[in-house]
């Protein structure tokens, strides 16, 4: 029979755990609603930046019109041999899944890309880790070089994810269109966990380069949450204020539809073909940003589960040693009364 | 004709400003404009400068890098990089930015990206001007 000062021991610290849970449950639940309000703050700009890009299109010869080659180096199509891989993860665990799922969803693209010069950007701390231990940090690739095709890390990004700025996405994107524009690389893909709400979440891994139409997103490989964990979501947002539909952007993205597009006639001051050319590159920051802030978001949520989940084991945890500590302490007082007893009936 | 201007900032990170106006001042890349209320519909290009507007409180300016406007008869909406109001502005970390870019620019030498040291050192002036009038 277990010692009850010990089994009272393990349950004062199994409580102490679990207090600690509680509050990191509180904390990411906090940190997530700020990170939701901070992506709906950035809507308008993203929105209005897309539609009056939208609109240029129609307005401009994108496409030469005796070779029908496009006239902005980021429209440019080549065959892909080069592609680079943004993998966006968190900083720290304590997630979840959060981190091997997004890992998962890159191998298996990594998979599909086998053959190919794959470079790799890890965002996050986790991502890094994992991808430098699989694969050899090199030098980005030169248009001109001749090396065999293989998988590479060429850059990484750790510790930025606290606070997203945009400076960060700007920084990223602008990196990522020099090399392009310079036939360094191919393609562009994003891997990242897409937040919509707690419940509509999904792993995507999105083609931001070469555009192929813009305002679309090519998602080139998703998957959706399954109902377990979404079960788990709805169960670990109750009471925290989370709230489990995506906030209501209908007004905001309607006011941000007019932009540059009433239908007027409007004074260039610079003609349409040269403010497109500005516009698209803008167009990559802004969704490399939308990428950092929806996985930044994610995280905290996927945290938040954790944390719930954890709460939870830990008070079933509690219960089963409180029930063994009150058996354990019947028996002794059983076997102290039978001592008393079969004593008492020796004496007489 | 409409009196007055409702003027929108907006940056990839939020919504700046949501204000009306009487007078806007905006830094086009070629030169910059003066908008009134009436103004003809017009689309332009933002150079790196400052915003200035008048509101009821009085004369207010952002300092933008880089942005994209629409002017329409009684409203005015920018897409800026950044905008930042005097208040925000960290006149060190722009002092700092300042002397860095100068002495690149002085310093010269092939492996220098000319343009990039340019934008800066506009943008940490512009920055300094802007927080000076506050």
């Amino acid at each position: 029979m277990a010692n009850i000062l010990d089994i009272r021991r393990r349950i004062r610290s199994v409580t102490n755990t679990r207090q600690i849970t509680k509050a990191m449950k509180m904390v990411s639940a906090a940190k997530l609603r700020r990170a939701q309000e901070r992506a709906l703050a950035a809507r308008p700009y993203a929105q209005m930046l897309t539609n009056v890009l939208k609109s240029l299109v129609a307005r401009t010869d994108i496409y030469d019109p005796e070779t029908g080659e496009p006239r902005h180096p980021l429209l440019v199509q080549r065959p892909e041999e080069n592609v680079l891989i943004l993998v966006v993860t968190g900083d720290k665990g304590l997630a979840g899944a959060f981190n091997t799922n997004i890992l998962k969803a890159a191998t298996k693209f990594l998979e599909l890309k086998h053959g190919k010069n794959i470079e790799i950007e890890a965002v996050g701390r986790k991502g890094r880790d994992f991808l430098r231990r699989r694969y050899p940090m090199a030098e980005p690739r030169k248009a001109d070089s001749k090396d065999a095709a293989r998988t590479t890390v060429v850059a990484e990004k750790v510790g930025v994810l606290n606070k997203v700025e945009y400076s960060l996405a700007a920084e990223i994107a602008e990196r990522v269109i020099e090399r392009y524009s310079r036939a360094e690389i191919d393609s562009v893909y994003l891997v990242f966990n897409e937040f919509k709400s707690v419940i509509a979440q999904r792993l995507v891994v999105e083609q931001i380069l070469p555009i192929e139409k813009v305002g679309e997103t090519t998602v080139t490989q998703a998957e959706e949450m399954d109902l377990e964990a979404r079960k788990h979501a709805i169960e670990a947002a109750k009471g925290t204020g989370v709230g489990l539909r995506p906030p209501d952007t209908h007004e905001v993205d309607e006011a941000a539809a007019k932009f540059a597009t009433a239908p007027v006639d409007y004074i260039y001051e610079q003609p349409p073909e040269e403010l497109f050319r500005s516009l698209l590159p803008k167009y990559i920051g802004v969704q490399i940003f939308y990428a950092l802030q929806e996985s930044v978001a994610a995280e905290h949520a996927a945290r938040m589960t954790a944390m719930e989940a954890a709460t939870n084991n830990a008070t079933d945890m509690i219960d089963s040693l409180t029930l063994i500590m009150n058996r354990a302490r019947q028996a002794k007082i059983t076997k102290e009364i039978i001592e008393i007893v079969s004593g008492a009936a020796a004496a007489s | 004709m409409p009196d007055t201007l409702q003027l929108e900032i907006v940056t990839p990170e939020k919504m700046v400003v949501k204000d009306v106006a009487q007078e806007v001042q905006i830094p086009g890349k070629g030169g910059y404009l003066g908008v009134l209320p009436g103004h003809a519909p017009l689309i332009t290009e933002l150079a790196i400068g400052e915003i200035v507007y008048k509101n009821a409180n009085g004369t207010q300016r952002l300092a933008v890098a880089w942005g994209f406007a629409e002017v329409l008869p009684d409203k005015v909406t920018i897409l800026a990089e950044s905008a930042e109001k005097p208040a925000e502005i960290d006149v060190k970390r722009a002092q700092e930015a300042k002397t860095r870019a100068e002495q690149l620019l002085k310093a010269g030498g092939p492996d220098l990206d000319y343009g990039h040291a340019e934008a800066a050192l506009q943008r940490a002036e512009t920055r300094l001007q802007v927080a000076e009038k506050k």
